[in-house]
C-alpha cells in the first residue's frame, strides 16, 4: 500500500511537470463542476466559457497571437476540492495560471488570501465576497459586473416600481428565502439596511443545502403572508421552491430570484409552477446574438464544442459563460496593450482587469450588444457595472421585462467600504492609495 | 526476498514494542514523509479519522458527529486567537481541542444508555446542533455577514508558517505527536478498557472497568482529536471556513475513512484517509492526460462522472476483498511479501 501511495504521488507530480511545455500560450484554469446538485450551472457556464475561448483560437488564433489554453478540474462545488484544484493548476502553463474563476462563493472566500499571496487575480463574476468590490483592500479580487448587494438594491427598486413608488414600500412585508451557505447569507445585511431605509419588514428564512425539501419554509411564508418573496437559491433548491410556492398558493409573479435562481434549469423542472416567476440577470438568454452565432460557426460546425445538448446553447447559463469569456479575454487584450503580445503573468493580468473597460461600441464589435452591460473597472471599484435586467418566465422561455435597472450605488458603496475597512483592520491590511496607481 | 526481517534481532523490550518493528517499514515511512509533503489535507483527515477510530474502532461507540467536533475545534481556535490577545497558537489549538472534548462528553452521555445504531442517531444531534448554533449565534463567527471565518496567521515564537512546506511541517509534527499518543493509549490500560467495553460491556463491567468513565473518556479523547483536526483544517489548509462546510457529508466521509482503512487500527486511519482524500484527486489528475493520449473527445461531464464511478467501484471492491479494511490487507500483504518470491 505504501508503494502504491508513493507511486500515486509521483504520478501526480509528473502530471504537474508535463503541463509546462508549450511557450506562446496563456493558461486559464477551468475549475468548475460537471457533477453533483449544481452541475447544471457549472456545466453550462464553463461550456460557454470554453466554447468562446475555442472560438477565438479557431478564428483569430488566440488573442494577439497568443493561444489560449485551459484545463478542467472538477471541484464538485466543494471548498476543499476547489482549493486543491487551485493549488494544482496555479503553476501550469508558461506563466502559471493567469486568472481564476472559482464559480463558487465558498471557494472564492477560501482563495482570497491565497490569490493575494500567489499574485493571481481572481474574477468572481456575479458572486463571491461583495465587499471585495473595494479594490483598495482587495487588489487581487474582482467581483465583476455586479455584486450581490447591488443586485439586491436593484430588486428592491424593481419591487418599488411595481408597487408604484419607493414610498409605497412602507409597511410591506418581504421574505428572503435563502440557501444556508456563505452565498445565501451574503445579502442579509443589505436587506436589513434597506428595510430600515424604506420601512418595509423583512424576514430571513434559511433552507439547508441542497434544499430539496422546503415544505416547512413555505408554510411559514404562508403564515407571514408577504407581499414579495426574494428567492436566493442555487441548484436544485430553485425548482423545489417554485413547486412548494405553488403548493401553498403563493403567486409566482411575486417571487423574485437572484441570477443564480433564474435559468432554464431552474424553471423547466418546476413545470407550470414556474410560470410568471421573475428573476434578475446580468446577461440575457438567446442564441441570436452574433457572438453566439460565431461560436456555432467556428466550433460546433466543425463537430467540436462543449455542449452535448446543443439546445442549451443560448441558455442563460451558457450565455453567462460567454460573458465570463468576454471579460477574461478583453482583460487579456488590455494587458497586452501595456505589456506586449506575449503570455502574461498574473500580475500583468491583474493590471489588465483593473483597467478593463468594455464600452457599448466594443460590445457591438464583439457582437454582444444587449447581451451584457458595458463595464468600467477602476482601482477603487472592482465591480465595474452594477445594473441588472429583470426577466420573467413565460412557461417556455425567459422574457426580458425591464431595461437595465441601476442599483442604489450610494448605499452599496458605503456598506462595501465599511465592511472592507473592517476586514482590512482584522487582517492588518493597509488599503492602497488609488491616486498613486498607474 | 527484499522484505526479510531475518537478522533484525530484538534485544530489549523497547525494541520489541516499537511501532515499526521492521527496518524496511521504518525506511519506507521515512521516505514517504519526505515525498508526501503537500498532502496537508490528507494528514488533517487522518487525524480526524484517528479520533473517530479511537471512539468507533477501539471503544465501539458509533458516532456521526465527527464534523461537528471538527467545527467546534475550528471555531474555538479562531475565537481564542481573536479574543485572547497574544495567545500562543498551540495553546489556542489545545484549548480548541478541549472545547471539542467538552462538547463530545455532553453528546456522549446518551452512550451510557443506548448502543449501536441508536447511538449513531443520538450523535447525529451533535451534528445538527453544532452547525445550527454556529450559524445562529453571530458571536462565534465574530458577526461575519456571511458566517465565514478567516483563520488568523499561524505564528509560533515569531516564525510564521505561511509557506506550504512550513505548514506541512507544522501539521506533520502535530499529527505525528497525536498519532504516537493514540498508539500508546491503545496499548495501555485505557485502550484495553476501551476494547473490553467494545467487545462486551457487561463483561467489562464485571471485571471492574468503570463504564461511565471509560465511555466518556473515549468520547472526550476522540472529540479532542477531531477538534484539533478541525482547527488545522481551518488554519493550515482552507484558511476560511463556514459552518456549512462541516456538514453531515464530512462526518460520513470520516466514517468511511475508518471503515475502509480498518476499524481499530492506527495505521488504518492513515490508509483510509489516503484512499478517500487522494484517490479522487489522482483520478482527476490522470483523467485529462489519459483523454489526450487516447485521443478521445469524451463529452464533458462524462469524465467527472466516470471518476465517481471508478471511485465508488474501488470502494466496493476493497470492501469485498477485505472487509477488515486496508490495514488488514497491508498485514496480509506483509506476510506474503516475506516469502516472495520464493514461497516454501
Amino acid at each position: 500500500m505504501k508503494a502504491v501511495k508513493a507511486a500515486l504521488l509521483g504520478l501526480a507530480l509528473a502530471g504537474i511537470a508535463t503541463a509546462a511545455s508549450a511557450q506562446n500560450e496563456q493558461f486559464i484554469p477551468m475549475n468548475g463542476y460537471w457533477v453533483g446538485p449544481y452541475a447544471p450551472g457549472g456545466s453550462g457556464i464553463f461550456g460557454g466559457f470554453i466554447d468562446y475561448i475555442n472560438m477565438l483560437n479557431a478564428r483569430d488564433g488566440g488573442v494577439g497571437g497568443v493561444k489560449l489554453t485551459y484545463e478542467k478540474c472538477e471541484t464538485e462545488y466543494n471548498n476543499a476540492r476547489g482549493v486543491e484544484c487551485y493549488e494544482r493548476e496555479k503553476k501550469k502553463g508558461p506563466t502559471g495560471a493567469t486568472v481564476i474563476h472559482p464559480l463558487s462563493t465558498g471557494i472564492t472566500y477560501s482563495l482570497i488570501d491565497k490569490v493575494a499571496a500567489d499574485k493571481i487575480p481572481m474574477i468572481s463574476l456575479g458572486y463571491g465576497r461583495t465587499d471585495a468590490s473595494d479594490g483598495r483592500v482587495f487588489p487581487y479580487v474582482f467581483p465583476l459586473i455586479t455584486n450581490y448587494w447591488s443586485q439586491n438594491t436593484a430588486k428592491i427598486k424593481f419591487i418599488g416600481m411595481k408597487e408604484g413608488g419607493m414610498d409605497k414600500l412602507k409597511g410591506k412585508k418581504i421574505v428572503n428565502i435563502y440557501h444556508d451557505s456563505a452565498y445565501g447569507k451574503e445579502t442579509i445585511p443589505i436587506l436589513d439596511a434597506q428595510a430600515k431605509k424604506y420601512g418595509f419588514e423583512v424576514t430571513h428564512i434559511p433552507v439547508a443545502h441542497p434544499g430539496n425539501e422546503q415544505g416547512a419554509q413555505w408554510l411559514q411564508i404562508r403564515q407571514i403572508k408577504p407581499d414579495w418573496v426574494i428567492l436566493r437559491g442555487w441548484g436544485v433548491m430553485n425548482p423545489v421552491a417554485l413547486k412548494s410556492a405553488a403548493k401553498v398558493g403563493f403567486p409566482r409573479d411575486h417571487i423574485i430570484g437572484v441570477w443564480w435562481s433564474g435559468a432554464e434549469e431552474d424553471t423547466i423542472p418546476a413545470g407550470d409552477a414556474a410560470k410568471g416567476y421573475i428573476a434578475a440577470g446580468f446577461n440575457v438568454a438567446g442564441a441570436n446574438f452574433p457572438v453566439i452565432q460565431e461560436i456555432k460557426k467556428y466550433v460546433y460546425a466543425k463537430g467540436k464544442g462543449e455542449m452535448e445538448d446543443q439546445t442549451r446553447i443560448g441558455s442563460i447559463y451558457y450565455n453567462r459563460g460567454v460573458v465570463h469569456g468576454i471579460v477574461t479575454v478583453e482583460a487579456i487584450r488590455k494587458a497586452q496593450e501595456k505589456y506586449g503580445k506575449k503570455p502574461l503573468t498574473g500580475e500583468q493580468m491583474r493590471w489588465g482587469i483593473e483597467n478593463l473597460q468594455i464600452s457599448e461600441a466594443r460590445l457591438k464589435e464583439l457582437g454582444a450588444t444587449g447581451f451584457m452591460q458595458a463595464i468600467k473597472v477602476t482601482c477603487a471599484d472592482h465591480e465595474g457595472g452594477g445594473a441588472v435586467k429583470f426577466q420573467q418566465w413565460d412557461g417556455k422561455q425567459w422574457k426580458v421585462i425591464t431595461d437595465w435597472i441601476q442599483p442604489d450605488r450610494e448605499l452599496v458603496r458605503s456598506m462595501v467600504e465599511q465592511s472592507a475597512a473592517a476586514y482590512a483592520k482584522e487582517k492588518g491590511i493597509t488599503p492602497r492609495d488609488c491616486g498613486k496607481e498607474a | 526476498m527484499l522484505y526479510r526481517e531475518a537478522g533484525q534481532f530484538k534485544a530489549s523490550y523497547a525494541e520489541d514494542q516499537q511501532i515499526f518493528p521492521i527496518r524496511q517499514d521504518r525506511i519506507a515511512v521515512a521516505i514517504l514523509l519526505v515525498v508526501a509533503f503537500l498532502v496537508v489535507p490528507l494528514l488533517i483527515f487522518a487525524l480526524a479519522t484517528l479520533g473517530l477510530n479511537l471512539l468507533t474502532g477501539y471503544a465501539g461507540q458509533l458516532s456521526l458527529g465527527t464534523a461537528a467536533f471538527m467545527a467546534v475545534g475550528a471555531f474555538a481556535a479562531y475565537n481564542f486567537m481573536l479574543r485572547v490577545p497574544g495567545i500562543p497558537l498551540l495553546v489556542a489549538f489545545v484549548l480548541a481541542g478541549v472545547c471539542a472534548a467538552l462538547v463530545g462528553i455532553v453528546f456522549g452521555l446518551p452512550s451510557l444508555r443506548i448502543k449501536g445504531f441508536y447511538l449513531a442517531v443520538a450523535t447525529l444531534a451533535a451534528q445538527f446542533f453544532v452547525v445550527w448554533a454556529l450559524t445562529k449565534f453571530g458571536w462565534f463567527s465574530n458577526h461575519s455577514t456571511s458566517g465565514v471565518i478567516n483563520a488568523q496567521k499561524m505564528t509560533i515564537l515569531g516564525y510564521s508558517f505561511d509557506s506550504p512546506v512550513a505548514k506541512y511541517m507544522l501539521v506533520l509534527s502535530i499529527v505525528a505527536l497525536l498519532a504516537l499518543a493514540a498508539k500508546n493509549m491503545t496499548r495501555s490500560s485505557i485502550g484495553r478498557a476501551w476494547m473490553a467495553v467494545r467487545d462486551m460491556d457487561v463483561a467489562a463491567e464485571v471485571i471492574g472497568i468503570r463504564i461511565l468513565y471509560t465511555k466518556l473518556l473515549a468520547f472526550a479523547i476522540s472529540s479532542f482529536y477531531c477538534g484539533i483536526a478541525g482547527a488545522l483544517y481551518a488554519f493550515a489548509y482552507l484558511g476560511t471556513v463556514e459552518p456549512e462546510g462541516f456538514n453531515l457529508d464530512l462526518s460520513f466521509r470520516v466514517l468511511f475513512m475508518v471503515i475502509i482503512g480498518g476499524a481499530g487500527s492506527i495505521l488504518g486511519s492513515f490508509l483510509g484517509a489516503a484512499f478517500i482524500v487522494l484517490l479522487p484527486i489522482f483520478l482527476n489528475t490522470i483523467a485529462h492526460p489519459l483523454e489526450l493520449t487516447l485521443g478521445l473527445t469524451l463529452p464533458p461531464g462524462l469524465m467527472s462522472n466516470l471518476e465517481l464511478i471508478v471511485f465508488g467501484s474501488l470502494i466496493i471492491f476493497f470492501l469485498i476483498v477485505e472487509p477488515h479494511g486496508l490495514a488488514r490487507m497491508w498485514q496480509i500483504a506483509k506476510e506474503k511479501l516475506r516469502l516472495w518470491p520464493f514461497p516454501h
